[in-house]
């Protein structure tokens, strides 16, 4: 690893590097251009609040792994890498949760269901595949940075959508009223009705299919060509 | 020195060197932080019953810090009693039972189950608190009932799981769904138990021993009925002898 310091270092946020960031947002979408992490996507948008949560654990756990990875990379035997890389996650993932149930009790509970996706979530998985193994720690965060900001507003995207017409609310703050019955409220007393397909995984899918369509037809050279 | 990254032997040294490095870490923090864990555990149970007992507004200014005392205030654990699946006394220290591990240990049987209820005072009536464990869709799920002082109208009640659907399944620890509950009767005026019934068509509000289940989380609705349902029933037997 000394050759890495040896060489001129280039600097910390050269063109190369703030695109690491910056690609993954558009043009380089985890979600909607690589189809990663799809699952999760599916999973958990029910409610922004939900998203929101994901994204940081994931942001979290993607930045210490990708980094991690990055620094053993010359020292992982490759037949074995694919299950190095998920000790290093599963192992992040569960200290992580561990001293958050001992220390932060509230935000543990909160994350406990999200532990087992953060675990199997294929963005993680890729991005050590694809990027950690090859680079050096440096790139390899601004790598994780922007990868888990592309899946975040994907995410938050989608859950923002699902809540808003599946709940009538943003945040768990009620914006077309209330459908509690007898006290119903706001646009429900008209007879508005809550959306219940958008509570539904299958409905994710179909929103991030639109917004994929939206971001084709904007940037033509994303088309595959067959 | 270059090492041959791809020999056997590296390949095994390194998975060994990874397996041991991580088991003692991982084992090192699980030892540390238990404590703590264990001391966190114990103040949530307390809160889950609070939660049962108090009203909305007088939960929300429990906090982490207060729910020691706060319990203390409204439940002596020198009244808690324990019954055994027929609902006759056993004597057992309350508070120290963890259903939970009873229900998940499938060896122990039946009439070996501690079933534990927490007598609370509030406003000079006395609140019955029965903890009750279940299954839900991914994982457990449990919660308290809270009986009014006539030991058959529900007061209150708390819903927790472990690994529910964020914002389907999980929504069970919501007030919506707790409401639902709430001023519903668990026996007749004979003391006989009428069995619950989760349902989807809304009718919960307005008809009797039903409730409205979550939409998308039918399951863990469901897995909520089949718990009241049979945690409910040594209680059931037991305020029947004291009505007799």
């Amino acid at each position: 690893m000394s050759e890495d310091v040896k060489k001129p270092s280039e600097p910390l946020f050269s063109k190369k590097n703030k695109k690491l960031v910056t690609d993954p947002l558009t043009d380089n979408n985890p979600i909607t251009i690589q189809v990663l992490g799809i699952c999760s996507a599916l999973a958990i948008t029910v409610q922004v609040e939900q998203g929101v949560v994901m994204s940081a654990a994931v942001l979290f756990v993607l930045i210490f792994g990708n980094v991690i990875i990055s620094l053993l990379r010359n020292m992982i035997p490759s037949r074995i890498r694919i299950i190095v890389q998920l000790v290093v996650v599963a192992s992040l993932v569960i200290i992580v949760d561990q001293l958050l149930a001992a220390f932060l009790p509230d935000v543990s509970e909160k994350l406990s269901v999200f532990v087992g996706l953060i675990i199997t979530n294929c963005i993680i998985m890729g991005r050590f595949e694809a990027f950690a193994m090859a680079n050096k720690p440096w790139p390899s965060f601004m790598d994780a940075l922007g990868n888990s900001f592309g899946y975040a507003w994907i995410l938050i995207l989608v859950s923002i959508i699902r809540e808003l017409f599946g709940s009538g609310s943003f945040y768990g703050i009620p914006i077309f009223g209330s459908p509690l019955p007898g006290e119903e409220w706001g646009l429900y007393t008209m007879g508005y009705m809550n959306n219940n397909m958008m509570i539904l995984p299958p409905m994710a899918l179909i929103i991030v299919g639109i917004i994929i369509w939206v971001q084709r037809s904007r940037n033509t050279a994303l088309i595959e060509e067959h | 020195m270059a090492v041959n990254r791809d020999s056997n032997g590296y390949t095994f040294g390194f998975a060994v060197a990874l397996v041991v490095v991580v088991g003692v870490l991982l084992a090192g923090i699980a030892m540390w932080t238990k404590p703590f864990q264990e001391k966190n555990q114990e103040v949530k149970k307390k809160m889950d019953i609070l939660k049962a007992i108090l009203t909305k507004d007088d939960y929300s200014k429990i906090t982490r810090k207060n729910a020691k005392d706060e319990f203390e205030k409204y439940v002596n654990l020198d009244d808690a009693i324990v019954l055994d699946m027929n609902g006759a006394l056993k004597d057992t220290a309350a508070f120290d039972i963890d259903i939970k591990k009873q229900f998940r240990d499938k060896k122990l049987k039946e009439e070996n189950k501690d079933y534990p209820m927490f007598i609370a005072t509030i406003d000079g009536k006395k609140a019955y608190v029965i903890p009750c464990v279940g299954k839900g869709l991914w994982g457990p799920v449990w919660g308290n009932i809270c009986l009014d002082e006539d030991m058959r109208t529900i007061k209150g009640a708390s819903f927790d799981h472990k690994t529910e659907t964020p914002g389907l399944g999980a929504e069970i620890k919501q007030d919506f769904f707790i409401k639902g509950w709430i001023g519903e009767t668990v026996s007749d005026e004979n003391g006989d138990f009428s069995k619950f019934e989760v349902v989807k068509d809304k009718s919960g509000s307005t008809k009797p021993s039903k409730v409205d289940g979550i939409t998308g989380g039918t399951i863990t609705s469901k897995g909520v009925e089949e718990m009241v349902n049979r945690c409910l029933l040594p209680y059931i037997a037991y305020f029947k002898t004291l009505k007799k």
